[in-house]
């Protein structure tokens, strides 16, 4: 069996995220299929990548043709007034389910109970590249919006026809379109008449500005909200056919292992069980968990696996395989100031980012089905089309035979792009003849799935008497080009990022490098700050150019009391950091309590703005969200690995952040009803590692520059 | 073997290696029940057994025969959800969900034998239970809300 795809390493990913508005569009269905399949109404297309030339400017009924290809949303109203969306972006906890579904009846001008929402289906929904990049809010918020604004229009204008009167002046609300003059309503389903109406829009209807918004803008309560705290959602683990099986994958001994030998008589023998052996792939189907664990157990396979880096040698191995690439990832602006300059203030420093796990709380998983050469498979994946694509090339089917489903899904955070468990259980379920559900253990899912890169960052820096920055030299090892660039002014500037031969699968991790060079660069910012003899605040205010920024940092600070902090030296310390990404402007501040070696943080405030805020209530749930996963990766996450194989791979060992953890958090959302909606899944995760950071040097003058900072929980001595 | 689940009893054969999270959830169909990590390190899967949270990943089936089971499923009485059910939907204490059953049946447990808890309490009770997206004051703050809804109603 060919193996998944590899992940797409951080900066592939950023470039291709660049063309996801651009990539030609890939869509199966007939106008007649879709009718069939939904009933008559009206049904309203996007063009993907908005309105070609020639047409721009005039509508185009066409219910004689079939739909155009390149469509990137879809939206249906029923005779019974039904508003059906259709989007391929998938609901993984960031719950856009219930923002996208809020900017529909914000345009439409109907209830959001009214409005279901197709996701993730890549045999009903229009492609997408995937949802990662914090890239739903600005893209497909606005193109569902001018979805739904067309659709309204579109049925104004059926009224104003029924009615013989024009159609300025006639009203569309809760769902109906009313003429005021005669006091006449018709109801959206109503003016379908039945009909079959399609249409695709190229131009843009006139939205409706954030300030007026009624629904949109204002907190609503999560869409099936009900389900999830009854336990009636069904995630993939949660899902069954009749006459399943359950599959378990028979591990290699370590990473890039061969199959050397392979008994499988034991498990063979064991009564419902099947046993597949293909390449270095070994698996099992039985009746139930129990038995396929017994039959996985049973299996002798011996494997032979080459010699690997540990995590020992990481930092010095990602710096000997370091390649520099001219051009791509270099950026150089200024002169460096002389050797010798007067009143110059420099400072030199190396930053370390462990591997870390996104450790999803809901593993890996999926169900397949084959019906002769067809396939059809659930799983919880970013990138439903994506894994289409894997499942495709790994059983040489064409596209159009391969279904994947993505039900809503119990955390990915950039760690569920791949298809591994998918193509696993569709080769058991094939070998079975049944349909096979493959859950990866918690052992697997910190082992098989990818990490987020870790890297090394050097920075040698400079500060002259003012307090302004003349240099910045700036080269980032491995761990990503993303947030790369510094929000601040510098006379001199180098800025490199150096890819390396990574020795463990990385992919994709909410914020992606951003957590990285917000940490090593808002921990030299203090530094600098403190060697400028100047408070933290004000050298940031000082040296950054952009007042969103700017903004954000004095938001955080004032409602922290960053002014009024006490100094208790070797107890407390207050720690600030900000910065900018995927649109995001944030700034937390940190406070900590030191005994000994034990560290408390004991409360976070954190400022942010991405733009006119869509959900307030959603948003702030992201943000708290964001600072307790970004305590992890600050104070102990750490994959450690030896030779191939990972040595914490459970939750007992790698700690994640619980209760116990938990600082006091407040969030100040900045909106901004004139500027453009961003995402908020990733940037609010930045800031913390080094507020808190800066948070350790303030209370014990001691600088880590090491993440995770804690060793077995405790400072280090 | 004899399971009393939700009030309702199921006659099942199961190995006695065979966990009672996956005899829920595979043999009984109620996969409100979740598993996030089969160690008894998330709380993912955590039902009541006696009146007591139990991690049921840890348990075999064999083992919690005959006595009361309650599941996430359970909780409902005649279409009203149950105080920490309504608080959680209430104050939104969740993300993409995946750990809601278990935390809503490690606070039930507590708030059963412990009307009145402590904040210390309340933390002490829930430290097992794992939210990756961390909604944790969310959750908090649901607990609390129950415990005080609870005895009002009480
Ligand atoms: S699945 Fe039982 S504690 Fe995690
Ligand atoms: S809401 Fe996702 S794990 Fe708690």
């Amino acid at each position: 069996m060919p193996d998944a795809a590899e992940p797409e390493t951080a900066e592939l990913r950023e470039n291709r995220e660049q063309q996801v508005e651009r990539l030609a569009h890939r869509f199966a269905f007939e106008r007649r299929t879709f009718f069939r399949l939904l009933g008559n109404g009206v049904l309203v297309g996007l063009a993907a990548g908005g309105a070609p030339a020639q047409e721009s400017g005039r509508r185009r009924f066409f219910e004689r043709h079939p739909l155009p290809r390149a469509i990137s949303a879809w939206l249906h109203i029923a005779p019974t007034g039904r508003v059906t969306v259709y989007t391929g972006k998938v609901e993984v906890g960031q719950n856009i389910r219930t923002s996208l579904a809020q900017q529909v009846a914000e345009e439409l001008h109907v209830e959001m109970g009214s409005i279901r929402m197709i996701m993730g289906d890549t045999l009903l929904t229009p492609f997408d590249m995937g949802t990662f990049g914090s890239r739903t809010t600005p893209t497909m918020g606005p193109r569902l919006r001018r979805v739904a604004a067309s659709a309204r229009d579109i049925l104004t204008g059926l009224a104003a026809r029924r009615w013989k009167t024009p159609r300025a002046g006639l009203v569309a609300e809760n769902g109906k379109i009313r003429n005021p003059r005669t006091g006449a309503s018709l109801s959206y389903g109503e003016l379908t008449e039945g009909r079959k109406i399609a249409r695709t829009i190229e131009d843009d209807p006139a939205l409706t500005p954030a300030a007026e918004w009624r629904i949109a803008g204002h907190a609503a309560p999560k869409v099936h909200g009900r389900r999830f705290v009854t336990g009636e959602h069904r995630y993939t683990p949660d899902l069954a056919l009749p006459g399943m099986l359950t599959g378990k994958v028979v591990r290699p001994s370590a990473f890039h292992a061969r199959l050397v030998e392979c008994d499988a008589s034991r498990a063979h023998a064991m009564p419902g069980v099947r046993v597949v052996r293909d390449g270095d792939f070994v698996g099992v189907a039985a009746p139930d968990m129990a038995t396929a664990a017994r039959a996985a157990a049973a299996v002798r396979a011996r494997w032979q696996a080459p010699r690997q880096i540990s995590s020992r040698e990481l930092y010095a191995w990602l710096r000997r395989t370091a390649r520099h690439e001219e051009g791509r990832f270099a950026h150089t602006s200024g002169t460096p100031p002389a050797a010798d300059a007067p009143g110059l203030k420099r400072l030199q420093a190396s930053y370390e980012i462990a591997y870390i796990a996104h450790a999803p709380l809901e593993p890996r998983a999926a169900l397949a089905e084959w019906k002769g050469q067809r396939l059809t498979v659930w799983t919880g994946t970013q990138r439903p089309f994506g894994v289409q694509q894997e499942l495709a090339a790994a059983f040489h089917l064409p596209l159009e035979h391969v279904h994947v489903i993505m039900p809503d899904t119990g955390g990915a955070y950039g760690g569920k792009h791949t298809g591994e468990a998918a193509v696993e259980a569709a080769r058991l379920a094939r070998a079975a003849g049944r349909p096979v559900k493959l859950i990866w253990t918690r052992e697997e899912e910190f082992t098989w799935a990818y990490f987020r890169p870790a890297g090394v960052i050097d920075i040698a820096a400079a500060v002259d008497a003012q307090g302004h920055i003349a240099a910045w030299e700036y080269d980032n090892y491995n761990s990503g080009p993303a947030a790369i660039g510094s929000p601040y002014r510098s006379r001199y500037s180098r800025i490199e990022f150096h890819p390396c031969d990574p020795p463990l699968r990385q992919g994709s991790y909410r914020s992606l490098a951003a957590c990285a060079n917000h940490f090593a660069r808002e921990s030299h910012m203090h530094d600098l700050a403190v060697l400028a003899g100047q408070d933290p605040l004000e050298f940031r205010l000082k040296n950054i150019p952009d007042p969103r920024l700017r903004a954000a940092l004095r938001r955080a600070a004032a409602r922290f009391g960053w002014a009024a902090r006490r100094r208790l030296p070797g107890r407390r310390g207050f720690g600030l950091a900000g910065g900018f990404e995927k649109g995001g402007y944030v700034a937390t501040c940190a406070e900590v309590e030191i005994s000994g070696r034990e560290l408390r943080v004991t409360r976070v405030v954190e400022a942010f703005d991405c733009g006119a805020v869509v959900n307030p209530n959603g948003l702030r749930n992201q943000i708290e969200g964001a600072i307790v996963m970004g305590l992890g990766g600050a104070l102990r996450e750490d994959i450690e690995f030896d030779n191939g194989r990972i040595l914490n791979p459970r939750f007992s060992q790698y700690k994640v952040p619980r209760f116990a953890d938990l600082p006091e958090i407040e969030v100040a959302l900045i909106d901004r009803k004139n500027e453009r909606s961003f995402g908020a899944g990733e940037t609010p995760i930045v800031g913390i590692a080094p507020a808190i950071a800066n948070a350790i040097c303030d209370a014990t003058g001691r600088r880590l520059r090491s993440l995770p900072m804690l060793r077995l929980g405790r400072l280090p001595a | 073997m004899r399971l009393l689940v939700n009030g309702k009893a199921h006659e099942l054969e199961a190995a006695p290696d065979e966990l009672l999270l996956w005899v829920l959830r595979d043999k009984i169909g109620l996969t409100g029940t979740k598993f996030g990590c089969g160690e008894g390190e998330c709380g993912a899967c955590t039902v009541l057994v006696n009146g007591r949270p139990v991690r049921s990943c840890q348990v075999p089936a064999a083992a919690a025969a005959g006595k009361p089971i309650t599941t996430i499923e359970g909780l409902e009485r005649n279409g009203r959800l149950h105080p920490v059910q309504a608080a959680f939907l209430r104050h939104e204490a969740f993300q993409c969900a995946y750990c809601a059953s278990g935390m809503i049946m490690s606070a039930a447990g507590l708030l059963a034998r412990n009307p009145k808890p402590s904040e210390r309490q309340i933390r002490a009770a829930m430290n097992g239970n794992l939210c990756r997206c961390g909604t944790y004051s969310r959750i908090l703050k649901a607990v609390r809300a129950a415990a005080l809804a609870s005895r009002k109603r009480a």
